[in-house]
């Protein structure tokens, strides 16, 4: 008997951009993604190529111009703000707005979509958030408030708000830009782990193309000419990377795995 | 498991407690000289040695009690709404333009009248005439600030849209005064400094059922209001819906604001500084915790300006817009100063 794969993120034929009245701005179309669960996939790109963009669509930020996304087997046009919520969290690149929120506040939050009008936490909402602070070893952390804390540290307990809204899949837009090589490597190690431990569905976005290669399940480019989806390995061996850059400056060592600069 | 967010419910016990007694104070106060035991006894309605100082509590000194803590209270949540929608420190309940609507209301009547050839000791010019006036100008740059409002994707927009009707609704009132008599001019001025008093228990009735319906409206998005402050962004993908938050704290602060300007006049103050004082003493960004502590702050602060404004054993009543600014500001230099950044 053959085993359907269940895709949690499939989108066929989709063209992503910007519409206003007078024009439609395509930025890129004919998007084939089929992405089943538990991975780590890093959205790679060079900037203004779109990566956000294709993120904001996924996230029904902005709408879609043409073709589908499902998730979870649901057309995401008919998925409302409070569902979705269920089921995809987010972790941001815009600074947090001032508050004096506790950082135990802030990863509460994230059981928003769960809790009565009020906001209530259940002794289960509360079992989930000391699970996240655990998970993303920032227990410590509870009773500061979110000022005070570093780049670094905020950054995880982004992570950890979005694992307290216990969704399957977590989309993160550049979440290592602020850091240090080792607080980096950090947060890529601890998405690896949520993925294949709690077999979330984790999407990066990120610049740290040496890193993801090593780390990452699967990859999705986003070149000048087209996009390609694909696990790490096979984009490896198709020389698609190459592709990533249209520059005489760098290029793609296979056997390195890693970006090289050209010695002419 | 426990809750680790904190209650405060000590800190709740104590300002109750200091409510309880202000108001107390705030009663027994006042130009005729009435013994606390009689004070109680009028209240508790038992025997009381002059029946006028019976009729002096109960239509005079309670009402205004009340109406500076729905006042106090009214202003202060507002500010604090508008102060979280905007992020926005120097936001008040005023900044949305409602004032200047209701002193527009209030100058068309006053100052208009005899344009309109209308008798300015008329009916029109009770409280409730005045109250109406105030209502229907408040409502009418409500209406166009939300009609902006619907339009606007921008929240900041809809800051300084406000702050432009408040303008455009101010030079109208320029206008008015300049062509307007001199006993018109005083009583309009009159109005503009703020009175807690002469509210017959009709019109505290009113006050208080918009207010009711106001403070239910902010319980209703006190969660929203909690997830904005991690920006729209995020709240979106908590699943908030921002323009429906959005409207509903415009509604909620304009209906408070509106009607409290309506009966009391447009007071200073209040709204802009009790939500920083709160935030000092609580250093919370929560707003569970927070819009009842700028509810119960407010109320103590106004009736404590109120009990100063009556001038203790004399027979003056200052006005309470001085008051409010004249006592409130210093302390919240001083206590900004002494103290840290606040944080919204």
């Amino acid at each position: 008997m053959k085993q359907t794969t269940k895709h949690i993120i499939k989108t066929s034929n989709l063209s992503i951009g910007y519409a206003s009245k007078k024009e439609v701005n395509t930025i890129a179309s004919h998007l084939n993604i089929e992405l089943e669960s538990g991975n780590l996939v890093c959205l790679l790109g060079k900037n203004g190529i779109g990566k956000s963009t294709l993120l904001r669509t996924l996230t029904k930020v902005q709408p879609i111009l043409e073709g589908e996304v499902l998730i979870d087997d649901r057309k995401l046009e008919d998925l409302t703000n409070p569902d979705l919520a269920k089921t995809l969290s987010l972790v941001l690149t815009e600074r947090l707005p001032d508050s004096s929120l506790t950082v135990y506040e802030l990863v509460a939050l994230g059981r928003q979509p769960f809790t009565n009008w009020i906001g209530y936490l259940t002794t289960n909402d509360l079992e989930i958030i000391q699970s996240s602070f655990e998970q993303t070893n920032t227990q410590h952390l509870m009773d500061r408030k979110c000022f005070e804390l570093s780049d670094g540290q905020l950054q995880k307990v982004m992570v950890a708000r979005a694992l307290s809204q216990n969704t399957p899949i977590i989309v993160l837009d550049e979440p290592t830009a602020h850091l240090d090589l080792h607080h980096t490597i950090n947060t890529f190690t601890l998405l690896k782990k949520l993925a294949k431990d709690f077999n979330k569905t984790i999407i990066v976005s990120t610049h740290e193309i040496n890193l993801a290669l090593q780390i990452a399940d699967e990859l999705w480019l986003m070149t000048p000419s087209k996009f390609i989806a694909g696990k790490t390995e096979d984009l490896i061996s198709n020389n698609d990377l190459d592709q990533l850059f249209d520059s005489e400056l760098i290029s793609f060592n296979k056997t390195l795995k890693q970006f090289t600069i050209n010695n002419n | 498991m426990l809750n680790p967010i904190k209650s405060y419910r000590n800190t709740f016990f104590v300002l109750l407690f200091v409510l309880l007694i202000i108001t107390f104070i705030n009663i027994s106060l006042g130009s005729v000289n009435i013994p606390l035991k009689q004070l109680f006894l009028s209240l508790v309605n038992g025997e009381v040695e002059k029946e006028s100082w019976r009729t002096i509590i109960l239509n005079y000194r309670l009402p205004k009690a009340i109406t500076a803590i729905i006042v106090g209270s009214g202003l202060s949540i507002s500010g604090l709404l508008m102060q979280t929608l905007f992020r926005n420190p120097l936001a008040g309940p005023f900044v949305l333009g409602i004032s200047s609507g209701a002193s527009l209301g209030v100058a068309i009547l006053i100052l208009g009248a005899s344009f309109l050839g209308a008798n300015i000791t008329s009916y029109a010019f009770t409280n409730f005439g005045l109250a109406i006036a105030a209502s229907a100008g408040a409502f009418l740059v409500l209406a166009a600030v939300m009609l902006a409002a619907i339009k606007v994707r921008n929240t900041m927009s809809i800051l300084i849209i406000g702050l432009m009707f408040g303008s455009i609704t101010s030079s109208v009132i320029s206008v008015l005064a300049y062509f307007s008599s001199a006993s018109e001019l005083q009583q309009y001025m009159f109005w503009s400094f703020g009175s807690l008093g002469n509210l017959s228990w009709k019109e505290i009735t009113a006050l208080f059922s918009i207010f009711i319906v106001g403070v239910t409206m902010v319980t209703f998005i006190i969660k929203p209001l909690n997830s904005l402050l991690l920006g729209e962004n995020y709240a979106k993908s908590m699943g908030v819906n921002v323009k429906l938050t959005r409207n509903t704290t415009l509604i909620a602060t304009s209906l408070l604001t509106g009607v409290i300007t309506a009966f009391s006049g447009p007071i200073a103050f209040i709204g802009l500084a009790v939500p920083h004082l709160t935030k000092l003493l609580f250093n919370t960004s929560n707003h569970k915790t927070l819009l009842p502590a700028v509810a119960i702050c407010g109320a103590i602060i106004m009736l404590i300006c109120d009990s100063i404004a009556q001038v203790p054993n004399s027979e003056y009543t200052l006005p309470i817009n001085a008051i409010t600014s004249l006592f409130g500001a210093p302390i919240i230099i001083w206590l900004l100063v002494r103290k840290r950044k606040i944080y919204y």
